[in-house]
């Protein structure tokens, strides 16, 4: 039994993680699918790029073709990093709902943190089209952190209850829903047809500015959210386990909620969105690597990015020339997932 | 606790003798006034005593013309659909006997509105018994998916399981919505205002095309009131005295379809009017559904009249879509439901 983990413990941290050990072989494999979806999506489009020639491209390498690299490096590359960094974002977003509602069909999109996110970007959008990209990530986070806070108070009746988040979280969805619909009826038809089309979840013509507006806050709240999984852990066994256990439950709750609003807020910011992954992903990664939340928050946001990468390559090539949001795509593998787990959850 | 609960059922008989006709003629008596008010008030300001004149002796000037042709058609359609939607809330919290349970939090609203804008992608149409039959559709294949699905979950059709399953579903079919209007921007420059819910710019002839549908689904709904009691004891008590359950489900599902579908075929998805319209009822008239069906009607339409008539004054000489009202009013309450009323 003790040899099937596998316990880091830094020195200089104050951390540690405890790893079962097929975590490291999984995450490893996952990696190489991931490189192998990147390389594809990235070869593969109006103008296909042989994989060898990608590979060399990225590097750097001269190859044959002149023009491959500002396909490449300008056009494919950037969308398909982002396309990457926001399956993290919703992965590591949903992993943490659900470990923190102890309920396996939360997922940002469903209580209303992307509402929030989606009618604070497309608020910007609409009343000031001239706005610059990087404030709409600040203002999308801005819009889920504060839904997040208040689905969070208006949930308080003498602590948090999991169930009225959920509920609670619908509500606030279906003003704010009510409110981006204003936004839609009102604005100025082109930039109004611009913001649809950022809702419905596209990681169309993303340059290298999506790719700097994202990744700064994957890179802050990333590894901030490895270090709070092991309490996702204390805190998934029940409110009044984890009080026995000596958690701070409220305190850490809500920095976790916190975690969870800011990585969904950033991932909405530049991509719209994008439905399902965050429910999709943790499911994924439980069957990899079982429930334990330090070996799974890595393998779900590896398994997100992986999920939106193939997502964005099938939504371009399935009706090429006409490239569907790769939001559809998810959706509709999405929600045939969801009704599984309802069923299989029935089972249990 | 025993004699508490016979005074309790003697108040409600009480009641149900004398005040409960006095109520429904004193409720009638307030839409007759709002829909008066609804009919007055506007952009263009027309005395009571023209308004009058418009219905009874017609002469044809413009203030006549706008009262005939704008406003009536408008405010009859948004009694009718406010009555419709609040039935059909009542209906489906008395089926799920689940406080949450109304057309726009379960997704059929947002099914119907799916199945029209397919219509007019795939068909260019705007007439309305195309969208009023697609609309049947989308309402009645996403309710019979919600009910599905949320009886799979854990624990059986709860309150929460509902709530998810049609807020997914309505995630779903939002972004399949929106998945099409970015395809074509004709048909969301057609579409968006009637998408955000809206009794604005409807005629007399549409009226008159969704009567009948409205009409049919109020008359199964008021002759179930005595079954839809029944069942509120719940399956086996029901069955035990004798109803076939499953029959009576079964068409008033049928009554919610009509009813939800032409609503939404009329005035686009408008939220929250099936979730509040019942608990409002069923606090003033109690349990019995052969009152509270009636009642659920006139203040369904009552309220949808008045949010009409908000979103016209607000910020006139716009307006706003009535469905924004009605959900910024509505969300709210169904926050206090969640909060207060849904026991685990």
């Amino acid at each position: 039994m003790r040899k099937s983990w596998l316990v880091i413990r830094p020195r200089l941290l104050p951390l540690s993680f405890r790893l079962e050990r097929r975590v490291p072989t999984v995450l490893f494999v996952l990696v190489l699918v991931t490189l192998l979806a990147i390389v594809i999506n990235v070869g593969q489009g109006e103008y296909p790029i042989p994989p060898l020639a990608v590979l060399k491209t990225i590097v750097g390498l001269p190859t044959a073709n002149p023009d491959y690299a500002f396909i490449v490096n300008v056009l494919r590359l950037p969308r398909t990093l982002v396309a990457f960094g926001v399956g993290v974002g919703l992965a590591i977003s949903g992993t943490i709902l659900q470990g923190l509602t102890r309920n396996p069909l939360a997922d940002p999109g469903i209580i209303g943190v992307n509402a929030g996110a989606s009618l604070a970007a497309v608020s910007l959008i609409v009343l000031f089209p001239d706005v610059p990209l990087f404030a709409l990530p600040l203002s999308a986070f801005a819009g889920a952190l504060v839904v997040a806070i208040l689905i969070y108070l208006l949930a308080w009746d003498k602590g948090s209850s999991p169930i009225r988040l959920i509920l609670v979280g619908v509500g606030i969805a279906a003003i704010l829903g009510a409110l981006t619909n204003l936004m839609v009826t009102f604005g100025e038809i082109n930039s109004v047809s611009q913001a649809l089309v950022w809702l419905a979840g596209s990681v169309y013509g993303r340059g290298w500015q999506h790719v700097g507006a994202l990744f700064p806050w994957l890179a802050v709240f990333l590894p901030l959210s490895l270090a709070l999984s092991m309490q996702l852990n204390t805190l998934s066994l029940g409110e009044d386990l984890a009080r026995g256990l000596g958690a701070r439950v409220e305190w850490q709750r809500g920095l976790l909620l916190l975690m969870s609003a800011a990585m969904a807020g950033a991932a909405v910011a530049v991509a719209g969105t994008i439905g399902f992954v965050g429910l999709m992903a943790p499911h994924l990664g439980r069957q990899l690597v079982g429930p334990n939340h330090e070996g799974l928050m890595p393998t779900a946001a590896l398994i997100g990015g992986l999920i939106i990468v193939l997502a964005d390559w099938l939504a371009r090539v399935l009706f090429a020339p006409i490239e569907l949001p790769c939001g559809a795509i998810t959706a509709a593998v999405g929600a045939p997932y969801f009704l599984y787990l309802l069923v299989r959850n029935r089972k249990r | 606790m025993a004699s508490e609960s016979a005074t309790v059922r003697g108040k409600s008989r009480g009641r149900s003798r004398l005040l409960l006709p006095v109520g429904l003629s004193l409720s009638l008596f307030i839409l007759l006034i709002s829909l008066v008010a609804s009919i007055t008030y506007g952009a263009a300001d027309i005395s009571f005593d023209t308004v009058y004149a418009a219905l009874t002796d017609f002469d044809g000037s413009t203030d006549h013309l706008i009262i005939r042709t704008v406003r009536l058609p408008r405010s009859l359609i948004a009694m009718l659909v406010g009555a419709a939607l609040g039935v059909a809330g009542v209906l489906m919290q008395g089926l799920t006997r689940n406080p949450l349970a109304s057309p726009g939090i379960l997704g059929v609203n947002a099914g119907a509105a799916m199945a029209v804008v397919i219509a007019v992608f795939l068909f260019g149409s705007s007439s309305l018994s195309v969208y009023a039959w697609c609309a049947f559709g989308g309402a009645g294949v996403t309710a019979i998916t919600v009910y599905l699905l949320g009886s799979l979950g854990r624990g059986g059709l709860t309150p929460l399981n509902l709530t998810i399953a049609g807020a997914a579903l309505t995630a779903l079919l939002s972004s399949l919505t929106t998945a099409i209007l970015i395809l074509s921007q004709q048909t969301l420059d057609e579409i968006r205002f009637w998408l955000a819910g809206s009794v604005a710019g409807r005629d007399f002839t549409l009226f008159l095309q969704v009567l009948p549908y409205i009409g049919i689904g109020l008359a199964i709904a008021f002759a179930l009131g005595k079954q839809m009691t029944t069942l509120t004891l719940g399956d086996d008590v029901a069955k035990s005295l004798g109803q076939q359950t499953l029959w009576v489900k079964l068409t008033a599902a049928v009554s919610v379809v009509l009813l939800a579908g032409s609503a939404v075929a009329a005035a686009g998805p408008i939220g929250f009017i099936g979730l509040v319209v019942p608990h409002i009822v069923r606090f003033l008239v109690g349990v019995d559904y052969r009152w509270i069906l009636p009642y659920s009607a006139i203040f369904g339409a009552i309220l949808l009249l008045v949010a009409d008539i908000t979103a016209r004054v607000l910020i006139s000489p716009q307006e706003l879509p009535v469905g924004v009202m009605t959900a910024l009013v509505g969300a709210p309450f169904f926050i206090y439901l969640a909060r207060f009323k849904v026991r685990r």
